[in-house]
């Protein structure tokens, strides 16, 4: 039943998607962080561009975002991010859409996270004569972050799997991959569950992993 | 109430370390500060009282800018309170501030505490800053607490950590903020021991407090605020034994007499 498999290559698909997902991760981890620090930040300004960003991003589909790096960045303003290659091209555009919409979402959870974190740190961090990048970098996140854990692992797992939009531009991962299967085969419920089987090796033990590092690094107060 | 002693010695220095004028505060229509003059020389030691919402802790607050005032002016070692920055940060690390709910850095053990501020914003030597916050917190007796974390001591010890942690910076001024309000009973006198020692010791204190028996052996001048205004000013024994203003009276009968 699942002889059909050895004409493709499902692992590198699967890797694909964890490349994405991965550099993904790591680009809105920092962007969402910055975010989220400037919507804490006393700069008006800078309030103002962290909310209006989080509140047009996550409203956004991520298809369209996907579609828009491709098309608008790529495609109407020439902008390759540095790579020559179709595919590469298409990748690190891919990387970008995602980091784009999940840091929003990153953003709300360490957000969340700061506000688990009683107003008196901050003011004993402000009163020994920290200025603010400390009393935040110091402080206030270290704590934040321990506290986001779970939210952020929801940010991830869906980061996961939302890695699959990048097939509409192509990118050759796990959904693409799927995309062409069913075209050449019979077996759509075997395909399916491979596919299936294979986020959920890749998303169980996230949750499991993160859920128990949570635990591990709680503030207690 | 305490019965913790303390030999006085008179202040002999008369320089003006915080001066308060015409300062005033407004929490919307609430008029919390209303037109304070207040001015603490160096060296003394100053005990704020009064009823709940009289002001007293928003007062301590604003020596520090933790709450920005609306008219006056608050002068420290001559200088005027700067708006916020840099400038701000660098003055608040010369005034120490304790707290009523101790606000130790959770994620931080007790020894990290007392070392934070000597490292980034005195930019001290690593093993200088060891040094001393261990001696500081032998001074305040949590030495042998050095490496556990805040949540792991109990509340008296944690309010000593507190006052270690603002000793490390080498203030002028400490403030303490209503430092022993949240503590069991039994805790309160090991923390009001460690403010008897600093008294003592000639460390400037402006002390928010319920403490009725450290304001009259600490002391040096106990201000009565009500209603959001200083009503009344004096040394602790005349204070205490004979109050000018019927609102100090009102309050001296209701807390001394049970």
């Amino acid at each position: 039943m699942f002889d059909f498999l050895d004409k493709y290559d499902v692992l590198g698909a699967f890797w694909t998607t964890v490349q994405l997902t991965l550099l993904s991760a790591a680009g809105s981890l920092v962007w969402g962080t910055l975010l989220a620090a400037m919507r804490v930040g006393p700069v008006p300004l800078m309030r103002g561009f962290g909310t209006a960003y989080v509140n047009i991003v996550r409203n956004i589909p991520l298809t369209v975002i996907i579609l828009f790096s491709s098309l608008g960045l790529n495609q109407n303003l020439g902008i390759s991010l540095g790579a020559n290659d179709f595919d590469t091209i298409n990748f690190r555009l891919a990387v970008l859409g995602l980091i784009v919409y999940t840091s929003a979402f990153v953003c709300e959870a360490i957000r969340a996270g700061i506000n688990t974190v009683p107003v008196g740190q901050a003011e004993a961090a402000r009163a020994i004569g920290l200025s603010f990048p400390q009393v935040l970098g110091l402080v206030v996140l270290p704590q934040a972050l321990r506290a986001a854990v779970g939210p952020l692992t929801n940010a991830l797992i869906a980061l996961t799997k939302n890695t699959t939009v990048a097939a509409a531009i192509g990118v050759a991962e796990a959904a693409f991959l799927m995309k062409k299967m069913i075209e050449n085969e019979a077996e759509l419920l075997a395909i399916s569950a491979v596919i299936a089987f294979g986020f959920v090796c890749l998303t169980l033990p996230t949750g499991l992993i993160l859920g128990w590092v949570g635990k591990k690094v709680a503030v207690k107060r | 109430m305490t019965n913790v002693s303390v030999t006085k010695e008179d202040v002999v220095t008369s320089d003006e370390l915080v001066v308060l004028k015409s300062v005033n505060k407004h929490f919307g229509a609430l008029h919390v500060l209303q037109d304070i003059d207040l001015t603490i020389a160096r060296g003394e030691v100053v005990v704020v009282i009064g009823p709940s919402g009289s002001g007293k802790s928003t007062l301590c607050r604003t020596i520090n800018r933790l709450e920005t005032i609306d008219s006056g002016t608050i002068a420290i070692d001559g200088k005027p309170l700067p708006q916020e920055g840099k400038q701000l940060a660098r003055l608040r690390a010369d005034v120490g501030m304790v707290f009523q709910s101790f606000n130790l850095f959770a994620h931080k053990t007790v020894l990290e505490n007392v070392m934070l501020g000597q490292l980034k914003v005195r930019k001290a030597d690593r093993k200088q800053a060891e040094e001393k916050a261990r001696a500081l917190l032998d001074r305040v007796g949590v030495g042998t607490q050095a490496d556990k974390y805040p949540a792991q001591l109990s509340g008296g010890q944690q309010q000593r950590v507190a006052i270690a942690r603002a000793l490390a910076m080498g203030p002028k001024v400490m403030l303490f903020d209503e430092p022993t309000s949240a503590l069991d009973p039994e805790m309160i006198n090991e923390v009001l021991e460690v403010m008897q020692q600093l008294a003592r010791e000639g460390m400037t204190m402006v002390v928010v407090t319920h403490e009725m028996g450290f304001a009259r052996s600490a002391a040096n001048r106990v201000v009565f605020m009500a209603d959001g205004r200083i009503v009344e000013e004096a040394a602790p024994d005349q204070f205490f034994s004979n109050p000018r203003s019927d609102r100090a009276k009102d309050f001296l009968s209701k807390i001394l007499h049970h």
